[in-house]
């Protein structure tokens, strides 16, 4: 039995999921535990819980770098049995391909899809420039800063045009200047163009500010504590200072504080 | 012009300073054979050397045996990195292959490579063939225990990235692993390439009939102490100039790294 906003409108149902995390040393655990959870068509909906708590791990099941071993996944209707460019993920740690430049990192997708060369450029550029990359498509990532790897690998997941996008905690190794900023253009895209956007967060602001709903994760193992509804008019610039907003970070942080210390006991000696 | 030159200029000067202490020590050979501080039944005089060099090099005879070392060298230390770069790689993707060649790999990475010469010259005699197996033998290794390393490094989520931007998992060891296994491959060719030097020399002062390290023992044999010096110089620059070319090749290779 899924949660979701309204039956039949679901693009993702996950349903009574669960996965053992089993180290190459030490015993398995149990990472996410019988999960259920709808997410609509352009919806965008952050998990939040503390770290550990199996949120990345739910991410990497739904892009199927790992086998459901208990429970579905399906995305339009259809089960999940591997990686595809339909689902399009962007990581905290960037992942770009190192030994590419960043042009050469945008058209690898673009490449493997089989388009012709040309295409491949105009379409890499059109999504350099739209994240604000113009003049940085020969340098390697090595020369970027992290504001600049991120938004790379927003490009070059956006290029393939994938129906949803997956986000590992995609802001996480950033400063506050940039991370703001980088979550502006982030729902500027998502307007613009909307997508499914499943975002990873342990930000509890972030997740209100970004997400229309924010499903709360429990400390290990991994369950959905709660779906909170959190629709605010994001074109207000001063969102974040209204008693609205604070209320509801407020709300959601106290559901979380219980689980962080639930999840610092855990992990005591 | 000027500009040019301003910026060679300092490069050449911090060069020479660097390189000194090369230069001292060959005035120290200058001067312990003036002063007779060694006999020269010892060490030979550097002009002699030099004057042997310059007749052996102008003869053609150090040519032919320059291009000969050169083409066993060469030949042996590229199979060496093709089939033990695939290899390591091989190893590192494909769980069986590892079971089967890890404890191969481990018993015979210690093993004096030199303890091959006459083995190899037995199976296929005094030609370039049994150098070039020798050699091959010798400088695998490390080439495939680099590639090993450095593919079983490859991170996660560039080959998750790359599935999910459409690779299939063939696609992303190409992609992903073995781009991934190229810096520590490369250390592990450097090792192998001043492998191959030690193990064409040796070779070739046993059991050849041409080479560089036939000439030094066939000079050394013939009381030409002189001419022996030269060819060893020799050797020991080619060496250098082929590490030095290598590095450079290296930087060249993985300038996307900072």
């Amino acid at each position: 039995m899924a949660q979701g906003n309204g039956a039949g409108a679901s693009q993702i149902v996950i349903d009574r999921l669960s996965h053992m995390y089993r180290p190459a040393h030490g015993r398995p655990v149990l990472a996410v535990d019988d999960v259920s959870l709808a997410v609509g068509h352009r919806e965008f909906i952050a998990l939040l819980g503390p770290s550990g708590c199996g949120k990345s791990t739910l991410l990497y099941l739904l892009g199927g770098f790992l086998p459901t071993e208990a429970g579905t996944i399906t995305v339009d209707g259809k089960p999940v049995r591997g990686p595809g460019p339909d689902r399009g993920i962007v990581f905290q740690h960037f992942a770009l391909f190192p030994w590419k430049t960043v042009r050469a990192n945008v058209m690898y997708g673009l490449k493997r899809a089989g388009l012709p060369r040309g295409e491949q450029e105009k379409r890499a550029q059109d999504f350099i420039d739209l994240v604000g990359l113009h003049g940085f498509e020969d340098s390697y990532p090595s020369q970027l800063s992290g504001g600049m790897k991120q938004r790379t690998a927003i490009a070059r997941t956006l290029a393939i045009d994938p129906k949803i996008l997956l986000m590992d905690e995609p802001f996480g190794a950033l400063d506050a200047q940039t991370r703001s900023l980088m979550q502006e253009e982030l729902l500027g895209i998502w307007q613009r163009s909307p997508k499914t956007v499943i975002f990873v967060t342990h930000d509890v602001q972030e997740a209100v500010y970004l997400a229309q709903r924010v499903a709360v994760m429990s400390a290990r193992p991994g369950r959905i504590k709660a779906i909170i509804e959190t629709k605010f008019d994001r074109s207000d610039p001063h969102l974040t200072k209204t008693k609205p907003f604070i209320d509801k970070v407020d709300e959601i942080w106290e559901l979380v504080r219980a689980e962080a210390i639930k999840a610092q006991m855990g992990r005591a000696p | 012009m000027s500009a040019a030159l301003a910026r060679v200029g300092p490069a050449l000067g911090v060069g020479l300073f660097r390189y000194l202490p090369i230069l001292l020590l060959l005035l120290l050979w200058l001067a312990a054979t003036r002063f007779d501080w060694v006999s020269t039944g010892v060490l030979p005089p550097l002009p002699n050397v030099l004057v042997s060099g310059y007749d052996l090099v102008t003869e053609g005879d150090f040519w032919v045996n320059t291009g000969s070392s050169l083409y066993r060298g060469g030949t042996g230390l590229l199979i060496s990195i093709v089939v033990g770069g695939a290899l390591g790689i091989a190893m590192a993707w494909w769980r069986p292959l590892r079971y089967v060649m890890s404890p191969i790999v481990e018993i015979f990475y210690p093993l004096p490579k030199s303890a091959l010469i006459p083995v190899t010259a037995l199976w296929l005699g005094y030609g370039d063939t049994s150098k070039i197996l020798l050699i091959f033998l010798g400088c695998m290794l490390p080439v495939t225990i680099g590639a090993y390393n450095g593919a079983r490094g490859a991170e996660q989520t560039l080959i998750w990235s790359a599935r999910s931007l459409g690779a299939s998992r063939l696609q992303t060891l190409f992609d992903v692993v073995v781009p991934s296994a190229l810096p520590e491959m490369l250390n592990g060719v450097r090792t192998a390439l001043a492998l191959s030097f030690i193990l064409l020399v040796a070779s070739e002062l046993i059991v050849a009939r041409k080479g560089l390290g036939y000439l030094i023992g066939f000079l050394g044999d013939g009381g030409n102490y002189d001419g022996m010096f030269a060819v060893v110089l020799a050797v020991a620059m080619l060496g250098f100039f082929a590490d030095r070319l290598y590095l450079a090749f290296n930087r060249w290779v993985l300038r996307w790294r900072e």
